[in-house]
């Protein structure tokens, strides 16, 4: 009946290396399978060749020129050979909420550490990008164009308090809207659970109520599970075009 | 960009309502936990004796972070080196095939256009070669027709005159026989009459006067 009880980590296989225990758990597995499904789905996808695609070509097809054409509206064009990392974060943000929402599985990004360890890496990777392409002058970027020079010692600081949370607003924003739906949805089916158990009779009709407001949940957590695939990828873009550009 | 501002602004909204979905979740679910661990049958309350958020126990990060980079990283490595360059492949060979194919009709068209251009001038021509050969012929037989009509006119005109001709001399010949007729009645007349023998040349001349006297 505990509601987070879904979010628990259960050890497979008891691995153990370096005095750190990096066991295979449920999580880990759902990982291999979101990574076997995407790569399932383009290798199988494309295994035709088709001029005219079937179904599961223009399933491919269209991921791939989505997150394409994603990468080359908000990070620009110079940004073409980062658009594999794009899509290897778009896909497996998606596949591990799409995953989650199959019952019994877990959900691998309603977890902090996981969404985290993604954002860092974005956040390091465009970090260095910018670093790389334009030396020191990666941090004029923290004063603002055309803004007056007093008011620097404010700026400066909260420009690169902005720039360090972004990881942080990243991670959380995913990680709090994926545990945030599967909790409700546990929830929900838990009240269904307690009226039927409390009141009898009465409850499996009164049950039928939040029931019904789960069905709607599961359909919103569709859209949620897409839409912060999509929020997460978009602004991956954003930073690349920011360290691409500086502004 | 009113379309960056209105993703940033659609990025900014789902944060918001994320955290705000995820206190108040955490907290329904703390109090669902706690009626749950309260209730005389919760006997795997103890199961989780870190308490709180599983998310917050620190000792499953490294398994997690362990496992994340292995499999992103294989991810990463199979998009980047097989499965999106093949993708790109087909898209390309398609790209390439419909301008191809764009190109070839575009070059037909181009030639269909050249043909009908001809079809057009060498139409244009033999109407005009026509129009010349039928304005010949209307001259040719407007110059036969006038040709023949002077002729005509020409004959009709002797016709006349030769057949006025006749007339004449039928008439004059005529007027010379009823002379002659009208003389020898009068000698005749005259004779029997008044038993005169007149001669040819007096009657002759008799009758002449008379014409002479009547005419004028």
């Amino acid at each position: 009946m505990d509601p987070l009880h879904q979010f628990q980590i259960n050890p497979i296989l008891q691995i153990v290396i370096a005095g750190y225990d990096v066991s295979f758990t449920n999580s880990a597995f759902f990982m291999v399978v979101a990574v076997a499904l995407i790569y399932a789905l383009l290798v199988f996808g494309m295994s035709g060749r088709a001029l005219v695609p079937g179904r599961l070509q223009s399933l491919a097809e269209i991921f791939y020129e989505f997150v394409a054409n994603m990468v080359r509206d908000n990070a620009g064009h110079d940004a073409r050979p980062y658009f594999p990392f794009v899509f290897a974060i778009f896909m497996f943000v998606l596949f591990g909420n799409l995953v989650g929402m199959i019952p019994f599985t877990f959900t691998f990004t309603s977890h902090i550490i996981v969404t985290f360890t993604l954002a860092a890496t974005v956040f390091v990777f465009v970090t260095v990008l910018a670093l790389m392409k334009h030396g020191l002058h990666f941090f004029s970027f923290f004063m603002p164009h055309g803004a007056p020079l007093a008011l620097a010692p404010i700026l400066i600081p909260i420009e690169v308090i902005s720039y360090l949370m972004r990881p942080v607003s990243l991670s959380i924003r995913l990680f709090a809207n994926m545990m945030a739906g599967h909790t409700m949805l546990k929830v929900f089916a838990g009240f269904t659970v307690m009226m039927i158990s409390g009141l009898g009779a009465v409850g499996f009709l009164a049950g039928l109520v939040p029931l019904a407001i789960n069905i709607a949940l599961t359909g919103f957590e569709f859209l949620v599970a897409f839409l912060q695939a999509y929020v997460f990828s978009i602004l991956t873009c954003l930073y690349i075009r920011d360290a691409l550009e500086l502004h | 960009m009113p379309n960056l501002l209105a993703k940033r602004r659609l990025v900014r909204w789902s944060g918001a309502a994320g955290a705000s979905l995820a206190t108040l979740t955490v907290l329904a679910g703390n109090v669902l936990a706690a009626a749950a661990e309260h209730a005389p049958e919760a006997a795997h309350g103890g199961e989780h004796a870190a308490g709180g958020l599983p998310q917050l126990n620190p000792a499953t990060f490294p398994t997690q972070i362990f496992w994340l980079a292995l499999t992103f990283i294989t991810l990463y490595y199979l998009l980047s080196k097989k499965a999106l360059p093949r993708v790109a492949e087909v898209l390309e060979e398609r790209q390439e095939r419909i301008s191809r194919d764009l190109s070839k009709a575009a070059s037909l068209k181009e030639e269909a256009e050249a043909a009908m251009a001809q079809v057009d001038q060498s139409l244009a021509g033999a109407r005009s070669e026509a129009q010349a050969l039928i304005a010949q012929v209307a001259a040719e037989i407007d110059a036969n027709n006038h040709a023949r009509q002077a002729q005509l006119n020409a004959e009709n005109a002797e016709r006349l005159r030769s057949a006025e001709a006749n007339i004449a001399t039928a008439k004059e010949q005529a007027v010379a026989n009823v002379r002659a007729i009208s003389a020898d009645i009068a000698r005749d007349v005259a004779g029997r009459l008044a038993g005169l023998n007149v001669d040819a040349a007096q009657a002759d001349a008799a009758v002449a006067a008379v014409i002479e006297e009547r005419r004028s």
